[in-house]
């Protein structure tokens, strides 16, 4: 009963999201205010029937009722509640209505803070996203629908797929999915935008919390994947420039365009139309993602919606949205006016440049993920793209956008003195190329890539930050004053420098990682010790035991070091009973920064078993840096300037107050 | 399904229960071992997803890493190794496909789409400065300028 009033509200949301896309848009057209009302009401009402459809199917999952078909084939009566919960977004239905579940979530967001935006493109950005909301639900409802029942209930369900039976996966797509569809509401102020004709720095000062948000929680859903799979998999990758990864990546990418080109037009009004270019595209190469992803397009062997009329589905959606909106703006475009003038060295040109090498480098990573598609498609030749060319396109690209970052907020806006900013940067590069020589002459005179790299992670660390001393005037003036002036400083200042920050400390990381890791295969018998980073691994025994859905085989390690034990690792492998599928969970323990990980493999004849341990100096770093660039995210967003309304330009500067001398 | 998962899916359906590289395939020669485990990154396992044979554990995988090691050890260069996978295999093997004319565009993209946009820029740019300079003065106006600044000069004298 209550799978199918799931299933009822649903369909409800689709018909309340088509009165959401049509009337308050026709409203906006003809300057009916009731028409343009109906819009916020729908909104929520459309937005409480999809909650209330995923509460139906997650009553569905929780209470392992499996005459649901989506039930039976995701779930099984044993799994631990909360892979119950989970396991509702773990195959590809639950996880559509995930994310209509999240669309219609912005969609109400808009509807309840919107109210400061002026009455008409509040309506038409509700009806956009009304607009997607319906394509998306009909999707659903058409092709993909978990509500459907099975004729003879089955006693028992097929399983949750044991990989997504980790933590990560009850955090990690509804971080991604928050930041991809996030991005959608800046979609629709963009078309909304284009609708009117109109687009100014009020503009984007609405859309910049948005995307700041979208961003975030992207940041967070690749990190927190990222991790996933470095500790699922068992062998210590943690990118590896998948499809799918770059589904996720690419979107990131121009929405990190996307934020600092609606910072130029917010402060400036210049590059107005690029920012609405920016803002479909970011939300685009969402909805491709999507289609890559769902259709299986990807891959004719793994993918789980090798279903041809979902593929189908999802690119009529994919032509319409993408289609309509450049049409649009092919059009209208025109019609936005350019706005401040600015020379090539100045804040507004270092935030062009960083447009320039971002989508660049979005562009790349699409064009090498389509292109053995694409080549297959038009000559039938079969060619792989795989993580050596994205790692040598994509690096030489980021090069010079991260030498870069530290200079672009020491430059003013209008008119910039590069000399002056490079002087202020005295510091910082001197600072790189110390740490570079002292990593070099650690290793012993190292891969010199590998100490140019930390250098450079280095410089952008202290590099980020001079803003923050340059404007405090730490160590010039008084601590108290200097203390004064930087809590004076807007959050924006903050989130910036942290995030660049951040950027520098995943740099490290990754070079790090990449030029000195150490890695052994080993075939250990109890008793036995390795070495690895300074410390000593030994193999204790084996010892077999059950879980609640698998049985394993638990290997037991001691570290040491020095000749004193720090502790002990288990690194396991399971066998989950349902399926009879096999997952590697890895040992790790972490010294500082570094991870030492340690994964079982195959047994030996005489007793013994493979293992592999692996020394990720600094490792630790790639993720942290992406805390950092949350960390900025989220204190730009707090900034009191996004949450007022509308800007508007002072009349008279405020007077400089003067510590007196 | 999500994302990520399908991803780890595919790469653990080749991945487990063994490991890619064994203890036993490991060659004596380290300075050999090193370049064969480079070359293994280079070339991709045919039946997993988007993994080189360095990570799979699928049986061709194996057969593959194998085979690199046997040329290595008869003195092939790492050239002529590649060379000889590819001729057996097809570029579908190699995870950073050749520069020549079919990966032309794939190739080409970066520098492409970053030339072209920087010369967006410029030309945008230029515009913008030509607006600035379009407030040059006309002849008419240089000549008012002139003589009321040469007025100002002979009445300093």
């Amino acid at each position: 009963m209550i799978v199918e009033l799931g299933h009822y509200a649903l369909v409800l949301a689709l018909a309340t999201s088509l009165l959401q896309a049509a009337l308050p848009l026709a409203g906006a057209l003809r300057g009916d205010r009731a028409l343009m009302e109906i819009g916020t009401i729908a909104a929520k009402a459309t937005f409480l029937l999809v909650a209330l459809s995923f509460c139906a199917l997650t009553y569905a999952h929780v209470t392992s009722d499996f005459s649901v078909q989506n039930v039976w084939e995701n779930s099984h009566s044993q799994i631990p509640l909360i892979y119950k919960y989970s396991g509702v977004w773990g195959n590809h239905e639950g996880s559509m209505l995930l994310w209509v579940l999240i669309l219609t979530f912005f969609s109400a967001l808009v509807a309840l803070f919107g109210n400061n935006l002026p009455e008409t493109l509040k309506a038409n950005v509700l009806s956009i996203q009304a607009m997607i909301t319906a394509a998306f639900a009909l999707f659903i409802l058409m092709t993909s629908n978990p509500f459907n029942r099975l004729l003879n209930a089955p006693g028992e369900g097929k399983d949750l797929n044991p990989v997504l039976q980790d933590i990560g996966l009850a955090i990690h797509p509804p971080l991604l999915y928050l930041g991809y569809v996030g991005f959608s509401v800046c979609f629709s102020f963009a078309i909304a935008a284009l609708i009117e004709g109109r687009i100014d720095a009020a503009w984007a000062r609405w859309v910049r919390p948005w995307a700041l948000a979208a961003w975030t929680c992207l940041t967070a859903g690749i990190a927190m994947g990222s991790y996933w799979a470095y500790y699922e998999l068992g062998w210590g990758g943690w990118w590896f420039w998948d499809p799918v990864e770059n589904a996720s990546f690419i979107p990131w990418l121009a929405g990190t365009a996307l934020l600092h080109s609606a910072l130029v037009m917010e402060k400036r009004e210049a590059l107005k139309i690029w920012t609405v270019l920016l803002a479909i595209m970011t939300f685009s190469m969402s909805l491709l993602g999507t289609f890559l992803v769902r259709s299986g397009v990807l891959t004719s062997v793994h993918a789980f919606a090798t279903d041809p009329t979902r593929g189908v589905f999802i690119l009529i959606i994919l032509i319409l949205f993408i289609g309509g909106a450049l049409s649009l703006f092919a059009l209208r475009a025109a019609r936005l006016k350019a706005g401040g003038l600015f020379a090539p060295i100045s804040r507004e040109g270092a935030l062009v440049l960083n447009n320039l090498i971002l989508t660049t480098a979005a562009a790349t990573v699409l064009t090498g993920t389509l292109y053995p598609l694409a080549l297959e498609a038009l000559t039938g030749a079969k060619i792989s793209v795989g993580a050596p060319f994205f790692n040598m396109t994509f690096g030489l690209l980021m090069l010079p956008l991260l030498l870069a970052v530290p200079f672009g907020p020491l430059l003013a806006w209008k008119r910039g003195d590069l000399p002056g900013a490079a002087q202020r940067l005295f510091a910082a590069v001197a600072f790189g190329l110390v740490v570079g020589c002292v990593v070099y002459y650690a290793q012993n005179g190292g891969p010199i890539l590998a100490a140019l790299g930390i250098a450079l992670g280095a410089y952008m660390i202290l590099g980020s930050m001079m803003e923050l001393f340059l404007r405090s005037g730490l160590g010039k003036v008084a601590a108290g004053v200097a203390w004064r002036r930087l809590s004076g400083l807007p959050r924006s200042v903050f989130g910036t420098a942290l995030a660049h920050i951040g950027l520098g400390v995943t740099l490290i990381g990754i070079v790090a990682v990449t030029a000195f890791e150490t890695e052994h295969i080993i075939e250990m018998k109890p008793g036995m010790t390795a070495e690895a980073g300074g410390y000593s691994l030994r193999f204790e025994g084996l010892r077999k035991g059950n879980g609640a859905n698998y049985s394993e085989e638990v290997g037991h390690f001691i570290v040491s070091g020095d000749g004193v034990a720090m502790g002990d690792i288990t690194s396991s492998k399971r066998i989950y009973t349902a399926r009879r599928m096999p997952t590697t969970e890895a040992g790790i323990r972490t010294f500082g920064l570094s991870q030492l990980y340690v994964s079982l493999g195959d047994d030996m004849a005489d007793g013994g078993i493979v293992v592999r341990v692996w020394w990720k100096p600094m490792i630790l770093c790639i993720w942290g840096g992406a805390l950092f660039m949350m960390a900025g995210g989220l204190v730009s967003l707090s900034d009191r300037r996004l949450r007022i309304g509308a800007p508007t330009r002072s009349k008279k500067p405020k007077p400089v107050l003067e510590p007196a001398q | 399904m999500i994302r990520r998962s399908l991803l780890i899916l595919a790469m653990l359906a080749c991945a487990w229960p063994a490991f890619a590289v064994n203890p036993d395939e490991v060659l004596a020669d380290p300075a050999l071992e090193a370049r064969a485990r480079a070359l293994s990154a280079q070339l991709r396992c045919m039946v997993c997803q988007n993994q080189s044979i360095d990570d799979s554990n699928a049986e061709l995988a194996k057969d593959l890493r194998l085979l690199v090691r046997e040329r290595l050890e008869n003195g092939d260069s790492d050239d002529a190794v590649i060379d000889y996978v590819v001729s057996r295999y097809g570029e579908f093997v190699l995870l950073k496909p050749r520069f020549e004319t079919k990966t032309l565009i794939l190739w080409g993209a970066p520098l492409l789409l970053f030339l072209a946009g920087a010369s967006v820029m410029v030309v945008s740019a230029r515009r913008r400065t030509g607006k600035e300079v379009g407030t040059n003065l006309t002849p008419e106006e240089q000549a008012r300028l002139d003589a009321v600044l040469s007025e100002d000069e002979q009445s300093r004298r």
